[in-house]
């Protein structure tokens, strides 16, 4: 079994507890405006010309962006970091694109992760079938959850699609105890407003069971390069980016609601 | 800290770094007037001492609660003419210089023409050195491939062990009394050299007892035309304690300090050991004072603190004695390396972390000074707190302290054959060279050029830019038809090398044995004493000499360029790669970027690479170690550069790794600069493929930018990632968090700083990787932060 995977991030310490390496899949059903790594959206591997400078010439190659790897490649990756999983209480997170775009694969990973006594988190847009998520649910240590916008007609607008599954699927998952964690990235003028920001509240509050905590996080330009060289529409180019010292007021209504929440992921 | 100390520290920060003739004139005086020719050297060595302790002047700065200063005032640094003898061009480059610069004023350059230079010039060890070195040994030396410690400093490189803290000098006395009682002898002439031996360390422990009671003696004047009646008590106690230690054993913690100041000052006024001296393990040595005084409530956390930055004052004020030529070029710095080691384990082996390690991390913090160097040992049985706290520190981005892996160094000197408690009592000193503190004397004996035995290797035995035949004719490059063949060839010029380099040691060393003997120092390192055998005799228990390999990271990725761009992919041919470099890439550029980019490059943890730090670790260790010494040390290696990569570098052409004409090499273990792309757990695990077990030392420094530190969370990751790479038998690591100018300087020079990872906000990434305004908001946020 092989899945496309466009990155892999070893000493990745912002996706999860301890050091984790974090798989990138590649392939997403969302179309995120603000997203920051959109050349993990196409699911197919492609070729972009990537210019070095050395000396007086500029060198330009073509660089393939994404790569097939079977289970024991990905696997043998993983565990070449394991001495430092293990100190850490850390592990592995399939992050993506969206990992669910390549469910076999990814359950695949899970199960072989789980036997190896590797700690798994998976991070999605929970855009995916429900039976999917929770069958990958119960093998993961923890899932990372986004919550976007709690409109359904701006999430249209801003991620192509419609928000009704993915809050199906967050109450699918609180119903079954699964521990997860909310993400919600506070994208100005977009999720960061009072009406979302009180909408996404108000949805949390009345979940059964409480995410383990809550991540915001702030709203960065750092893809204005990728979008450039891969040619990609940029709608938030010149938005400037967040710092986490203005997300600090942000979190008074969360904890005030009794959430664990955390700016930065 | 306190105002006093406050004081003292800018006292110490302020005071300006210079040359005193002192001790210059001093021995000169006492060699041209006063030696007796007829007495046997070690008690001409001892006499000497006696003779500068009994006349070079007391100092006793305002306010100090720790006394005895090496030179006249602090910083003013003495010289040492009977082991080099300064020119006057040396000493207007040293006060002219931009870099490590030393004042020199009037008065002294005249001491120099006049005296100092007359006496010694053709009579130094220096020139001893010099004159008795074979041609293969002084062509290799000029062309680079390594370099001399001892050409002009003395072997040192010891550090004190627990014995010195529970004795004072006239219990040493009476052990050496013993000793005379006990011996029997095989024959006269062995009677007579361990009979002078022992009357030199009489004359040497009587020498520094001598020297005490003259600060006891400034210090009851002092006291005398004191007005403020607390500094007057003060000053009286402080005379009490001159005249208790170091000729008794230490009772409190404040003589305790004292005591070893006075044999500090006792090894370094003797003669310039590299590595000056070292307390060592101080929370444990300290640990039985402050234990008792704290319980007996007779002193408190605050006080303990301030007798400690004061000491730590003391070391401050000491620069490295100047070193001139190419010894500077390899380690160009004031910093005389004292390292003192916290945490570890018990001589049992149990967590020997106690509330003392932690008020001393403390000190570390709060002092933020350039000497004395700090470190803290980790084992598996320390706890996490330790390590999270040492961690922190860390990321103030001043270095310090650097991180070892106590369990490493036990196994590295148990491997010597080192009894396991004499190992647990060890640690690291200087860089990061293991060693059995207070048992051992581990003599570094140069700096080894890796990459440029290559470079021999390639142009048959020629140094390309001399075109002086210092190597063996191992075949021209043309000759190679497969990297096998190269590397084969390699493997024969380095064991050529260093058959040389140990040669020119074992003379180095004679010399040494017979004109500079130590009987000071042999008081302090067992078993000088009991052997009658001074130090450089080889009276230490145990006796080591290293070779420290420089350079792994260009040699790995040189051979790997070898043998994929030439030998299997056929890029290049082997004459046309050698002219490449000849010709600095000149033009070039496809070339270099095939190197640079498409080339695996060690610390990825990509075997294709790092097979080859393997390969050259494995020529070098069989290369060197086993070899013996005329002391009775046996030789083993080490990877350490101080900044001696730098002077390596800039004798050599371009490399295959992609390096230019004359820049400097890769330091430590650490990969070439910026070669290093999947972050710092590839480059543990690369830096792990090779045994740190068979050295005496490795060294690994890491690249952060001060956010990576955010937070107990980040704080437990970081400590975390030191725990992984101790696992896997990493001996050393150092974070350096780099600062806003380092920043800048990497927008500029992308290629130098491939692996410079930043936190950019709730996520890391490659500097490089950033867009410009990014790179610049980084810029102006970390300038803040390193505020």
């Amino acid at each position: 079994m092989t899945g496309t995977i466009f990155d892999i991030k070893k000493f990745a310490v912002h996706d999860g507890p301890g050091i984790r390496t974090t798989v990138f899949f590649k392939g997403c059903p969302l179309r995120c405006s603000w997203c920051h790594n959109p050349e993990s959206i196409n699911p197919a591997i492609v070729d972009v010309p990537k210019a070095q400078k050395v000396g007086n010439s500029s060198f330009v190659q073509m660089e393939t962006v994404g790569k097939e790897m079977t289970a024991d490649e990905l696997m043998h990756e993983i565990l070449s970091d394991r001495v430092f999983m293990e100190e850490s209480g850390g592990g592995v997170t399939f992050s993506g694109g969206e990992p669910f775009l390549q469910y076999g694969f990814l359950l695949e990973m899970v199960n072989r992760c789980r036997s190896e006594g590797v700690h798994t988190v998976v991070d999605t847009s929970a855009f995916t079938e429900t039976e999917n998520l929770m069958k990958i649910a119960v093998l993961t240590d923890l899932l990372l959850v986004d919550l976007k916008v709690m409109d359904d007609v701006l999430h249209k607008k801003y991620t192509g699609v419609s928000n009704e599954r993915i809050l199906y699927n967050i109450q699918v998952i609180s119903e079954n105890k699964i521990p997860f964690r909310i993400r919600i990235p506070v994208i100005p003028g977009v999720s960061f407003t009072d009406s979302n920001i009180m909408a996404a509240i108000d949805f949390l509050a009345t979940l059964p069971e409480k995410p383990v905590g809550i991540d915001l996080l702030p709203f960065h330009n750092t893809g204005n390069h990728k979008y450039e060289r891969f040619g990609l529409k940029n709608v938030f180019r010149d938005v400037p980016s967040l710092q986490s010292t203005d997300l600090e007021e942000l979190k008074n209504p969360f904890n005030e609601a009794g959430f664990d929440v955390h700016v930065g992921g | 800290m306190n105002p006093r100390i406050q004081n003292l520290r800018r006292q110490s920060l302020e005071a300006v770094n210079r040359i005193s003739a002192e001790r210059a004139l001093l021995i000169t005086e006492f060699y041209d007037n006063h030696v007796n020719p007829a007495d046997p050297e070690p008690v001409q060595r001892a006499k000497a001492l006696e003779y500068l302790l009994s006349r070079k002047e007391v100092c006793i700065s305002d306010q100090e609660l720790i006394v005895g200063e090496r030179g006249p005032a602090p910083k003013a640094t003495p010289t040492y003419p009977e082991i080099t003898v300064h020119s006057m061009e040396d000493l207007d480059i040293l006060n002219s210089r931009e870099k490590v610069s030393f004042l020199v004023d009037e008065d002294t350059r005249k001491a120099y023409e006049d005296v100092i230079i007359p006496f010694w010039k053709g009579r130094s060890n220096r020139d001893r050195i010099m004159q008795s070195m074979p041609d293969d040994w002084l062509n290799a030396y000029h062309a680079g491939i390594f370099t001399e410690f001892m050409e002009q400093r003395a072997p040192g490189h010891t550090v004190a062990g627990a014995k010195i803290f529970r004795k004072g000098m006239n219990d040493l006395i009476q052990e050496i009394d013993e000793v005379y009682r006990a011996v029997e002898f095989v024959d006269k002439s062995e009677e007579q050299m361990i009979c002078a031996e022992l009357d030199a360390m009489k004359i040497a422990a009587r020498a520094i007892v001598m020297y005490a009671n003259r600060h006891a003696d400034k210090l009851d004047e002092l006291a005398a035309c004191e007005e403020s009646a607390e500094r007057k008590q003060e000053l009286l106690d402080m005379a009490g304690i001159c005249r208790r230690v170091p000729a008794n054993a230490p009772s409190t913690f404040h003589e305790a300090l004292q005591h070893y100041w006075f044999i500090h000052l006792g090894v370094i006024t003797e003669l310039n050991p590299w590595d000056s001296f070292n307390p060592g393990r101080l929370d444990q040595h300290l640990w039985p004072f402050y234990a008792r005084e704290m319980e007996d409530g007779i002193l408190d956390r605050e006080r303990a603190k301030e007798f400690l930055e004061a000491f730590w004052i003391k070391f401050n004020n000491h620069p490295a004695p100047p070193k001139v030529g190419v010894t500077a070029q390899e380690s160009n710095t004031y910093t005389d390396f004292t390292l003192i080691n916290l945490g570890g384990v018990k001589p049992d082996g149990t967590n020997a972390v106690n509330e003392l390690s932690f008020l001393i991390l403390d000190v570390i913090e709060e002092m933020r000074l350039l000497q004395p160097g700090t470190m803290v040992q980790l084992s598996r049985v320390n706890p996490d707190e330790f390590i999270d706290r040492a961690v922190k520190i860390t990321k103030t981005g001043f270095g310090q302290p650097s991180i070892f892996n106590a369990d490493a160094i036990e196994k590295e000197l148990t491997g010597q054959g080192k009894s396991i408690v004499d190992a647990r009592n060890g640690g690291a000193s200087g860089c990061v060279e293991s060693g059995a503190f207070g048992t051992e004397s581990y003599i570094l004996t140069g700096y080894f050029n890796l990459p440029k035995i290559l470079e021999v290797t390639l142009h048959n035995g020629v140094d390309p830019r001399t075109g002086k035949q210092i190597g063996l004719n191992t075949g021209f490059v043309a000759s190679f038809k497969s990297y096998d063949k190269l590397l084969d060839a390699f493997r024969k010029q380095v064991q050529h090398f260093a058959e040389i380099k140990i040669k020119g040691s074992n003379i180095i060393e004679t010399i040494f044995m017979e004109h500079l003997p130590t009987p000071f120092l042999s008081l302090i390192i067992e078993d000088c004493i009991a052997k009658g055998t001074d130090y450089i005799r080889g009276g230490a228990r145990y006796n080591t000499n290293y070779i420290q390999g420089v350079g792994l990271g260009t040699i790995t990725d040189s051979l790997a360029s070898w043998r994929i761009n030439v030998f299997e992919k056929k890029r290049i041919s082997p004459v046309d790669f050698l002219g490449a470099l000849t010709n600095n890439f000149a033009s070039d550029d496809k070339l270099l970027y095939q190197l640079l980019y498409h080339t695996p490059k060690y610390g990825n943890d990509d075997d294709e690479a790092d097979r080859h730090a393997v390969e050259v670790f494995e020529i070098f260790h069989d290369s060197v170690t086993g070899h013996q010494s005329p002391r009775g040390a046996t030789y083993r290696i080490n990877l350490l550069p101080t900044t001696c990569h730098v002077y390596f570098g800039s004798v050599m052409h371009a490399s295959a790794d992609g390096r230019r004409s004359g820049m400097p090499l890769s330091e430590g273990i650490s990969p070439v600069q910026g070669a290093d792309t999947k972050g710092p757990t590839s480059v543990m695990k690369s830096a792990a493929k090779i045994d740190h077990l068979r050295t005496g030392g490795t060294l690994l420094n890491q690249k952060f930018s001060p956010s990576f530190f955010d937070g107990d969370e980040s704080i437990r990751k970081v400590s975390s990632l030191v725990r992984g790479y101790f696992r896997l038998n990493g001996h050393h690591v150092q974070f350096n968090v780099v600062d806003a100018d380092t920043l800048r300087d990497a927008q500029k020079h992308p290629e130098k700083y491939r692996d410079l990872i930043v936190r950019v906000a709730g996520y890391s990434d490659y500097f490089n990787d950033l867009g410009t305004d990014l790179q610049n908001e980084i810029i102006a946020r970390t300038a803040h932060e390193s505020v």
